[in-house]
């Protein structure tokens, strides 16, 4: 493993976008979809979370170092990149530009809204509805979380679809068209499932 | 009857110091012309659209049907073989530069060292040199050979690393061509008998086949038609594969 840092360091990013940080994502945009029955439910879900065993270490382990260590190690793949979607305009180099740009975006995002919320939180703040509520009262801030999430939900889908072809499970072009049909599903409903929630905070 | 021209505009470079200036030329058309033979022209008579003397435009050519990748260049925004270029189906001006991604030497003249290390660096050829004969290889089923060739038509032009997102000043990233040319000599018979040693070489260093950040320019680029995104995809299975052999261990790796 001495020589090859690179190829390990490429494929645990690789990996960790996926495991746990996609798995993550789907939990997250599953318990917030909890708004759209209200505000009780929401609270409910909420509390659960939040009284689960290990908790301090599951956020640590499964989710704030994966996401630390895709993200910095993402930031330098992404400046690597010398984008020329000018002179080659095909879909898949679009795609590939997103994926950077997303990315930053997400990254961005996902600092603020930790800001927001957890660190909110540890200075005692409680996380329930009304605090979502208050945030995304400001249209900017709903601006904001409605771009955030459509990043992060475009980033993990055609995430997926690159995962695929990093692991070598679809290989022809064939299964990778396939994918990209899957991939745009995925990003769709999750995208649905995310601004749904967060326009339940403001109706 | 007024004359037709040909309008040129053209990335020069005196020598690999830099310092690049456009230069025009205006020729006057023949039928059928190509790129190169418009640059002949102006070898022949070198002479600007000013109508000043001027020193002859460099470039590279060799086999002026599309197999020898050298004539390679950026033609109206695009890289490809000036061979093939035909002025007819150019729109005018007609913008000539050297890749970017290679040094140049001068003009239009680049340096393409850095694929031929590379295929040295992966081994993109058949060991078969010994001290005593070795005798004929296996054979290789037709269909087989029919895909291989495919692969084999490689001419080591360089327009897939031109058109690579990945492949720049930034990043080590050994580009498209000599990835494809594991996967061919992995699967020859006999090139096959270093397989793991190939493998291990896109793993190690940097800028390796994890580079490749999927764009898939190179597939659209290349002029040969090399499925270079489906030869990525297979080396990525072919080294996940490999790198959990080198990991756990196994009683068959080569
Ligand atoms: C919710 C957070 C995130 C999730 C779920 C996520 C997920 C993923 C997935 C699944 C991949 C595909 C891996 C592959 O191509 O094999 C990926 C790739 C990538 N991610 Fe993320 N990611 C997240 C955050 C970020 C952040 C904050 C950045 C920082 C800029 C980033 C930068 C990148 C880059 C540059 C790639 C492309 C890697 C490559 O092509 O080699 N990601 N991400
Ligand atoms: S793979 Fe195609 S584009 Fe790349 S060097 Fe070979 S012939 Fe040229
Ligand atoms: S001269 Fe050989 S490809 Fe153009």
């Amino acid at each position: 493993m001495s020589q090859n840092r690179e190829f390990f360091l490429r494929k645990l990013h690789s990996l960790l976008g996926v495991i746990p940080v996609g798995l993550f994502l789907l939990v997250h945009l599953g318990v917030n979809y909890f708004s759209v029955r209200g505000e009780e439910e929401y609270n409910q879900a909420v509390a659960f979370m939040e009284g689960l065993p290990f908790r301090y270490a599951m956020e640590i382990f499964i989710i704030f170092i994966p996401i630390l260590f895709h993200a910095i190690y993402g930031l330098y793949i992404a400046f690597q990149a010398r984008h020329n979607t000018g002179t080659y305009s095909y879909f898949r180099n679009w795609m590939f530009r997103l994926q950077r740009t997303t990315g930053v975006i997400t990254l961005i995002f996902v600092a603020w809204h930790v800001w927001d919320t957890r660190i909110a939180a540890a200075l005692g703040q409680e996380v329930n509805f009304d605090m979502m509520a208050d945030i995304v009262a400001n249209p900017v801030a709903l601006v904001a979380y409605i771009i955030g999430i459509t990043a992060t939900t475009f980033h993990f889908a055609n995430g997926l679809w690159s995962f695929a072809i990093t692991w070598g499970i679809t290989v022809s072009p064939r299964s990778q068209q396939i994918s990209t049909y899957i991939t745009l599903g995925i990003f769709v409903l999750l995208t649905f499932v995310g601004i749904r929630s967060i326009l339940a905070f403001v109706m | 009857m007024s004359e037709k021209m040909i309008h040129l505009i053209i990335t020069r470079q005196k020598d690999g110091e830099g310092g690049s200036y456009k230069e025009e030329f205006k020729l006057p058309y023949r039928e059928n012309m190509n790129v190169i033979s418009a640059l002949m022209e102006i070898r022949r008579n070198p002479v600007n659209a000013n109508g000043e003397d001027t020193t002859a435009v460099s470039w590279e050519a060799s086999c002026l049907e599309e197999v020898c990748g050298a004539c390679s260049m950026v033609i109206n925004g695009k890289p490809r073989q000036s061979c093939t270029a035909l002025v007819d189906q150019l729109e005018q001006p007609i913008r000539l530069e050297p890749m970017k991604t290679f040094p140049v030497v001068r003009d239009l003249v680049v340096d393409r060292s850095r694929m031929f290390d590379s295929l040295k660096r992966v081994k993109a050829w058949v060991p078969i040199d010994g001290t005593y004969d070795l005798g004929p290889g296996p054979r290789m089923p037709e269909a087989k050979r029919q895909w291989a060739y495919e692969l084999s038509k490689c001419m080591t032009c360089g327009v897939c690393l031109e058109a690579c997102p990945n492949v720049n000043d930034k990043s080590e990233f050994i580009g498209p061509a000599a990835l494809s040319q594991v996967r061919l000599f992995n699967a020859h018979p006999t090139g096959a008998m270093h397989k793991a040693e190939r493998l291990n070489t896109l793993m190690d260093g940097d800028g390796g086949l994890s580079n490749c950040g999927n764009s898939q320019n190179c597939v659209q680029a290349c002029p040969k038609g090399i499925p270079l995104t489906t030869s990525i995809a297979a080396l990525n299975r072919d080294t996940t594969l490999q790198s959990f052999k080198n990991f756990f261990g196994s009683d068959n790796n080569f």
